[in-house]
């Protein structure tokens, strides 16, 4: 029976590598949580001097997709430098699996995610992050290109699904150029304020629908 | 050694008992012909009276005259006619108002919503945590604008069963029409249309181990309803197009092989499966523990996703189904867990097993073992439930 998912994907999902928690890590992230129907967490131990990853564990509640994302994830920074894992992009992770598909890539783009969160807990532990910057409707933008349109598999920026950003006083106000009723709206909206409300300075994120 | 398959989603389809097949044979391969009026030509009329015989049949078992019953392509069908009917028939006279179940199957929560687009408007009631809905709240939404109630025999999900002849006496009191969506109890839990006063019902045979896309829809006489399909006169006027008389004929078939003893052996091994389910720590159950399908269970697994034990369970052999987001083509997770009050965690965490004619109590056993090592395992990498 055909599976949607591809044989490097079920490998990763039946023996995920780097399962587990790490003892007293340098840095640790969750990212997600058990209402998204996803959550990852990920534990760092680093190199002090050269700032290598040394050691990488993972923990995932999530779907296959995301469970394989967070294997490979794992596989591909162990050893690399911090600034080197920062690069390391969702769609790598996808490609080093064979791709995923279309529907599935935000699962995928968590486990990314719970990278980058862990790295930048180390800076942050660590005294290496630059100050806090103010939203604006720019920043918001570079943030919505980490929501994936479930139809392409492709972010909303990307689709041109996103009509309009307004950021004032706190509130972030969205339009998307879908029907209320369509069938991924109240998926996507879910997205966009799991994506946007942990910005420190947004206490209110309004998505919008057309029609 | 390759281990069979076992099957355990008979909510969404059903394996073709063979003595259906059988029953479907003539009608595929010599009495092809379309059901013509008495006046045709042979053939016709013979298919004709396979289609009166099997129409006649069906209506029996629920304790409705034969024109009463009418064939459609399935519940989805069943279920559209049955709420967008109703609304054309009542147009502007009556009926700006309909009141649903907010654990309806989408035929019946999408029509709604239909409609609700249409100028109409719609209540859905309160129900408590096992999914029945609140009879008080049920009769103070109907008013005289009020065109229709639509309320689930049984849930497709969590199995749980509503009180219909209480929410039918209500209704008949307060003059308003009664729809209810009896896909996945018709023939289990058999209901009579001269006892229970419901004036719509949606069946079909695809859960009964009948053809797949056929269907039907009970119309208690002089309930005002309208087709909404346009075509020709088919059955009654209601739903146009050439009958699917094969499909009818296997429908009947379906309906006559299900006894009470095949039900009763069903629920034996569904209570068996929850019993032992439940022996895993962090599981509950879903749904009413009584008034329940008696080949429905529903449990969800704490700190596990369900797509995750889908699939773990598929790679085992087994198939069952989940209320989890990212199983759902909608990436929602499901209404109806969330519905009866459980949170998000709870609905990515449900599973659904349901029996039909060939599940055995071995299958019962071999898939209590799969799934306790599947939780095991999705639970070791699982950074929930650590503590």
């Amino acid at each position: 029976m055909p599976l949607p998912y591809s044989e490097i994907v079920m490998e990763h999902f039946r023996n995920p590598r780097n399962v587990g928690q790490i003892k007293d890590p340098d840095a640790k992230s969750v990212e997600g949580s058990p209402a998204c129907g996803d959550m990852v967490a990920v534990y760092l131990k680093v190199d002090e001097e050269t700032h290598h990853i040394s050691d990488i564990k993972f923990e995932s509640y999530g779907c296959a997709s995301n469970i394989a994302t967070g294997s490979i994830i794992t596989e591909m920074a162990k050893g690399k430098t911090l600034e080197q894992a920062k690069q390391i992009t969702w769609k790598e992770a996808s490609n080093e699996l064979g791709g995923l598909p279309a529907i599935k890539t935000h699962c995928s783009v968590l486990a990314v995610d719970g990278l980058r969160a862990a790295i930048q807990n180390y800076e942050e532990r660590h005294g290496l992050v630059k100050e806090r910057v103010p939203t604006t409707v720019e920043l918001v933008r570079k943030r919505l290109k980490r929501v994936m349109n479930p139809i392409s598999g492709l972010d909303l920026v990307r689709t041109k699904l996103v009509k309009k950003i307004k950021v004032s006083d706190g509130v972030v106000w969205i339009v998307i150029d879908l029907p209320e009723d369509h069938q991924f709206a109240a998926n996507i909206r879910e997205e966009i304020t799991e994506k946007i409300e942990p910005l420190w300075d947004v206490e209110q994120t309004v998505v919008e629908f057309l029609e | 050694m390759k281990r069979e398959y076992i099957y355990l989603d008979n909510a969404v389809a059903t394996r073709l008992d063979e003595r259906v097949l059988e029953a479907m044979k003539p009608y595929l391969f010599d009495t092809y012909a379309v059901a013509t009026s008495q006046f045709g030509y042979s053939p016709g009329i013979d298919a004709r009276d396979a289609l009166d015989n099997a129409r006649t049949q069906i209506a029996a078992t629920m304790g409705a005259a034969p024109e009463e019953f009418i064939f459609t392509s399935g519940s989805t069908e069943s279920s559209n006619l049955a709420l967008k009917g109703v609304a054309l028939a009542l147009g502007e006279k009556k009926g700006r108002h309909i009141i649903i179940s907010p654990l309806e199957d989408f035929p019946v929560l999408h029509s709604a919503r239909a409609l609700e687009r249409h100028g109409l408007r719609v209540t859905k009631l309160r129900v408590d945590e096992t999914g029945r809905v609140d009879l008080v709240h049920l009769r103070e939404s109907i008013t005289p604008e009020t065109a229709l109630v639509s309320i689930q025999a049984a849930n497709q999900e969590i199995g749980v069963l509503q009180d219909l002849e209480d929410i039918g006496e209500i209704c008949q009191e307060k003059g308003v029409i009664l729809h209810t969506d009896a896909t996945h109890s018709f023939t289990r839990v058999p209901l009579d249309v001269r006892n229970v006063p419901v004036d719509l019902m949606t069946v079909s045979a695809h859960t009964i181990h009948g053809p797949k896309g056929i269907g039907g829809l009970y119309v208690r006489a002089g309930t005002p309803i309208r087709k909404w399909m346009d075509g020709g006169f088919q059955e009654f006027d209601l739903r146009p197009g050439a009958e699917n008389i094969p499909g009818a004929v296997g429908f009947a078939k379906a309906v006559e092989l299900v006894t009470p003893e095949e039900t009763a052996r069903l629920q034996g091994l569904r209570d068996r499966l929850t019993e032992r389910l439940l022996e895993i720590p962090h599981t509950r159950i879903n749904g009413h523990p009584v008034h329940r399908l008696p080949h429905n269970a529903n449990i969800s697994f704490r700190f596990v996703e369900g797509e995750s034990l889908l699939l773990h369970l598929d790679m085992r052999g087994f198939a069952v189904s989940t209320g989890s987001a990212c199983f759902s083509r909608s990436l929602e997770a499901s209404h109806v867990i969330l519905g009866i009050g459980g949170n998000h965690e709870r609905a990515h965490g449900s599973v659904r097993f349901t029996f039909g004619r060939f599940n055995e109590e071995s299958d019962v056993d071999a898939v209590v073992a799969a799934v306790a090592e599947a939780v095991r395992d999705l639970r070791r990498i699982s950074p929930l439930g650590k503590e």
